[in-house]
């Protein structure tokens, strides 16, 4: 399956990347040879395989509901590129 | 001292814990070797008063029981350091000073090291040749225009030049491995659960691992035993008790089964690769371990599945950098989504963006299941494949990387060419167990090769142990002319 | 709109039409801390003060699940007669949002931690039970507040990460009343449980709701639109009038439902396209490697099980049994924990009959009329319990204690010191009660004369008289006995 610029449009905005009109053809060129790389897989039959749910052979470990966290309000909101004394501030959506 | 920079982590351990030298002295010998970097760019940020300072500190007043006492370290920029720039290799992070630290470091730091500097590294640990990186490319100390390999690739090349005396890096593909053994060093990717990835910028959450990256295999058991433990922070950590890897570290192998399996060797593979992976065989009989032929069936699959999960998970992993919360945020737009946008087009190189727009694709709808759950089964397969040998052997042989290290730019506009680099180690993370890589020898130009040693799940001494038995038998030497000091 | 034997329907120009709803509850669960961190949940913090740095995704941060939460759920689950899963997954629901720092939320798809279940409704013409799809465990979002500055939003992500429940039904509900019963239901099983408060004011319960339309007596489903993130009941049952309505008439004007998510404006009175979701959800689920399958085992779900409180349904069951209740009565006391707790408090003592109908008439009245709840109300079930004992025993009237209760919802006195301070007990001493009544009989002997003759009403003007003289303290039933006595003919 190839992939085409219109696809990669939509991708891209899914991912809320803006794709360069210039770099387009370039980016469309690269994936499509990736794509054709990994649909090798497509030679295997795994009709009988399971998907591998987890690398780990361990339940899900759980903590306690204790509330040990937060209270940091300067330190997480010191790091942002915009914000007041209690927010973070982004540009309005659209709605 | 001026050679001590040459020396292994074990060897200069000994001697601070020997009190035949100070802290404060090691420190700045490899500071002064720091300073040739230009060349070799494989630092990010250079914390040499914090070093100097924490190596008086250190002096003053000695510990001498920890692992690693009074030793300066420089990690790759992966790693969360509280107080200290974190990039990961990214115009995205260029501005992210961390107000925590990394579960990694923080083991590092209680064993008595100190941070020595951050390493340069391909972006978000995408990469196999350290090209990729905002802060431009590492260079191979091994020869002038030659890649290190990557992602930690400045790990590697800061390692191979004395500019550190041991450091850690990532795995995600390989990333610690291949860029070992184009430099001529060690480096180990434990186990999957084994290293905690609190704190680590997360490149695919079911892929990464840390693991060290030293000069000797010896070095690396020590680093291993003051890096892996159990965090309850991170919910992929194994409930184990912690090894003395360093303190139990044999060369005695006799009696070890040793695989090797057909399908490593690819067609085309230079004979030098293959020249080395017989002598590694004779050398692992002579140690009295069994050789035994196996089949992993599904190598060739696992470097198309890994471009699959690993692009998928980044692409989930990479959403958080939006500019909102740290980090770079664009001044171009007028409303979120054009914020959003604008800055992570601007914030993300190039390979980080194709693979964010990969891992994207094989997660929409419509091609989940064709693509994503594809592979997942793929990776069961392969997965069984090492299980099924592993009940037959206790390690498997096989080199490192297709080649030695290429020239900058050799790969850079074909991808496919570039991935195929981590054809042998991508297998390993797929299935989640342990593998080292050690320096086995030269090809033609005296470029170093490693050859890899594949364990079982959390059987980390006894790779060791056997990769030990190899290492002294090779007896790898490398004398670099360090052009990059002219 | 007519109701046909308790259908509901919506009259078109061209037909009758049905309803289907089908509702998205989100409730976020009572537990200390968030769903994945430590942080509070209280409500009605200071901004991003219950932030920790896995809420706000720094690098490097992961998930490590509270199990409380999951007990939660799982108690959820049980009182919805559901299937408890022992095998669910944590997913990552992929998208971009100024409240999401994650860029994704974790959420379950396709394998969540509850099955199918049901929950019984008790309506005015019978009851309807309504099936449960699932139930799956999820994080909150933070909040954007778009109103202080005219440009820009403000994030505060103290509500980040906090649990949900997402509790699922079937598209079995049919009309707003249905509605209004249902989530009446749910969160009274959740209150009972302690699973969730339910209060809406403070966002704990919201809903999405899901309405299409089909001919009367069709069975397959029409087409359905969203209506997202409605938080009060009233708002469901407005924005299902209006959206049904709004269908009929694009169906009946030959044009098609568009499947689309909207949102119910309150101001207008009115639901609308949400223009802002472009390229619709392709939320490219997948499960969260940072976290584990998660595994129940039998054991914990029966250890749940078995210590799970009474819920409603079986409430109800035993007030009918045990104390001679109505179905309607049982439902009303049944209703709310605290009501049902009060009520069984008053008849440990006291009169079961005159309790049921205080609670429900007077001190009801009282908690409407001042917009308490019965926790609330200064009329305490000891109080109660005392007021109801002092008629059993004859000490007042029952008029009387009308009397004594208003002072009661009032003040939060105790009934036996207005009594005592006010002197209202009865006069029930036959010799002094008789002693009034001769007195009235002679006083009117020419309608004493005309009752025996067969003007049987008299017989209220008689007892009216004994209550002047007697400052209206006179105890009826022996007023009526002594009285009857006398007049025998």
């Amino acid at each position: 399956m190839s992939i085409d610029k219109d696809k990669i449009k939509h991708v891209s905005k899914l991912a809320r990347i803006s794709v360069d009109e210039k770099k387009i053809d370039d980016l469309t060129k690269d994936l499509s040879s990736i794509f054709k790389f990994i649909e090798q897989l497509n030679e295997l039959n795994t009709d009988k395989v399971e998907p591998l749910s987890s690398i780990l052979n361990e339940p899900l470990r759980s903590r306690k509901d204790e509330i040990n966290d937060g209270k940091i309000r300067d330190k997480i909101l010191e790091n942002s590129p915009k914000k007041n004394e209690e927010f973070f501030v982004v540009p309005k959506v659209i709605e | 001292m001026a050679d001590l920079t040459k020396k292994s982590l074990t060897e200069i351990v000994s001697l601070i814990k020997k009190k035949e030298i100070k802290s404060e002295e090691v420190t700045n010998l490899f500071i002064k070797n720091i300073e040739n970097d230009k060349k070799l760019n494989s630092f990010i940020t250079n914390c040499n008063e914090h070093a100097v300072k924490k190596a008086k500190k250190f002096d003053k007043n000695p510990k001498l029981d920890t692992l690693l006492p009074g030793i300066p370290i420089a990690v790759k920029d992966l790693f969360c350091t509280e107080g200290v720039k974190t990039t990961a290799g990214s115009k995205m992070l260029d501005n992210f000073i961390p107000n925590y630290e990394s579960t990694i470091t923080k083991n590092l730091w209680n064993e008595g090291a100190f941070l020595l500097g951050k390493l340069n590294c391909d972006e978000y640990a995408m990469g196999s040749s350290n090209e990729t990186s905002f802060f431009g490319n590492v260079i191979n100390p091994v020869a002038e225009n030659t890649v290190p390999g990557g992602s930690s690739g400045g790990s590697a090349s800061a390692l191979a030049a004395d500019l550190t005396p041991a450091t850690i890096g990532t795995d995600t593909g390989g990333s610690i491995r291949q860029p070992a053994s184009f430099t001529g060093t060690v480096g180990l990717k434990p186990t999957y659960g084994l290293c905690s990835r609190w704190g680590i910028v997360a490149f695919a959450s079911s892929l990464d691992q840390a693991g060290p990256m030293t000069k000797t295999v010896e070095d690396c058991a020590l680093m291993l035993e003051a890096m892996a433990g159990f965090d309850e922070k991170d919910s992929t950590s194994i409930n184990k008790k912690k090894e003395n890897y360093s303190k139990n570290l044999t060369n005695n192998i006799k009696g070890l089964k040793i695989g090797i399996p057909k399908e490593y060797r690819v067609d085309g593979m230079p004979k030098e690769i293959d020249k080395l992976w017989e002598n590694g065989k004779k050398i692992l009989k002579e140690s009295g371990a069994e050789i035994i032929d196996i089949s992993l069936p599904n190598t060739k699959y696992a470097l198309p599945t890994y471009y699959i999960v690993a692009p998928a998970e980044a692409s989930s992993n990479l959403a958080r950098y939006d500019g909102v919360k740290y980090g770079f945020r664009s001044n171009k737009g007028t409303n979120l989504i054009e914020m959003y946008e604008n800055t992570r087009s601007e914030g993300f190189g190039d390979e980080v963006k194709r693979r964010i727009l990969i891992g994207t694709y094989v997660l929409s709808s419509g091609y989940y299941d064709a693509y994503y759950i594809k592979a997942q089964k793929v990776r069961q397969l392969i997965k069984n494949d090492f299980d099924e040998s592993f009940k037959k052997v206790d390690a498997i042989l096989t080199p490192s990387t297709p080649s030695a290290a290429f020239k900058i730019g050799e790969k850079k506009n074909d991808p496919i060419s570039m991935y195929l680099n981590d054809i042998f180690t991508v297998p390993v993370n797929l299935a989640g167990i342990p593998a080292i890589s050690i320096p086995a020898g030269t090809d033609n130009n005296n470029y170093p090769l490693g050859l890899q040693l594949i364990g079982k799940t959390l059987d980390e001494q006894k790779l060791l142990n056997i990769a030990f038995a190899v290492e002294k038998k090779i007896n790898f030497k490398q004398n670099l002319n360090r052009w990059w000091e002219k | 709109m007519t109701r046909e034997k308790g259908k509901y329907l919506i009259e078109g120009e061209k037909g009758k039409w049905e309803v289907v709803i089908g509702l998205e509850v989100h409730a976020q669960v009572s537990s200390n801390s968030k769903l994945f961190s430590g942080s509070s949940t209280k409500f009605g913090a200071e901004p991003n003060t219950q932030v920790s740095l896995v809420d706000s995704a720094f690098p490097g941060m992961l998930p490590v699940i509270n199990e409380f939460c999951v007990q939660q759920a799982i108690k959820t689950g049980l009182g919805l007669n559901a299937k408890i899963n022992s095998y669910s997954v944590f997913d990552r629901k992929n998208y971009f949002y100024a409240d999401l720092p994650q860029g994704y939320q974790i959420s379950q798809y396709k394998n969540p931690i509850v099955g199918e279940g049901k929950i019984t409704l008790d309506l005015p013409n019978g009851t309807k039970t309504i099936g449960i799809e699932r139930l799956h465990l999820e994080q909150d979002a933070g909040k954007s507040i778009h109103d202080l500055d005219p440009s820009n939003t403000y994030v505060d992500l103290n509500r980040s990460g906090v649990a949900l429940m997402e509790i699922v039904s079937k598209p079995d509900l049919s009309s707003p009343d249905e509605v209004n019963a249902y989530i009446k239901k749910l969160r009274s099983i959740m209150r009972y449980l302690g699973t969730c408060d339910g209060n809406m004011q403070e966002g704990s319960l919201r809903a999405d709701v899901n309405v299409s339309v089909r001919k009367e007596g069709n069975k397959e489903l029409g087409t359905r639109c969203e209506i997202k993130n409605v938080n009060s009941i009233k708002f469901m049952q407005m924005a299902i009038i209006y959206e049904a309505q709004r269908q009929v008439e694009l169906l009946e004007a030959g044009k098609s439902i568009d499947q689309e998510t909207r949102l119910f404006d309150t101001k207008k009175n009115e639901t609308r396209s949400m223009r802002s979701k472009e390229d619709a959800h392709d939320y490219r689920y997948f499960p969260d490697p940072d976290l584990l399958p998660l595994n129940l085992n039998k054991e914990l779900i029966e250890n749940i099980k078995k210590n799970l409180p009474e819920l409603p349904d079986q409430k109800k069951e035993r007030f009918i049994n045990d104390y001679s209740l109505t179905a309607y009565e049982a439902n009303v006391l049944v209703s709310e924990k605290e009501i049902s707790d009060y009520f069984e408090e008053v008849v440990k003592t006291s009169d079961i009959k005159l309790a049921k109908n205080w609670i429900m008439g007077d001190l009801f009245a009282s908690l409407n009329e001042k917009n308490i709840s019965i926790s609330q109300s200064p009329v305490t079930a000891k109080k109660m319990s005392q007021l109801i004992d002092s008629i059993s025993s004859g000490v007042i009237s029952g008029r009387t204690a009308k009397e004594v209760f208003e002072i009661m919802k009032e003040s939060g006195e105790e009934p036996n010191k207005i009594i005592e301070s006010k002197g209202l007990q009865q006069k029930s001493d036959p010799k002094e009660l008789e002693k009034i009544i001769e007195k009235i009989l002679t006083e009117n002997n020419d309608k004493v004369e005309q009752y025996k003759s067969g003007k049987d009403k008299l017989f209220g003007f008689f007892v009216g008289q004994v209550m002047k003289i007697s400052g209206g303290k006179a105890n009826p039933q022996l007023v009526n006995q002594i009285l009857k006595n006398k007049l025998k003919k």
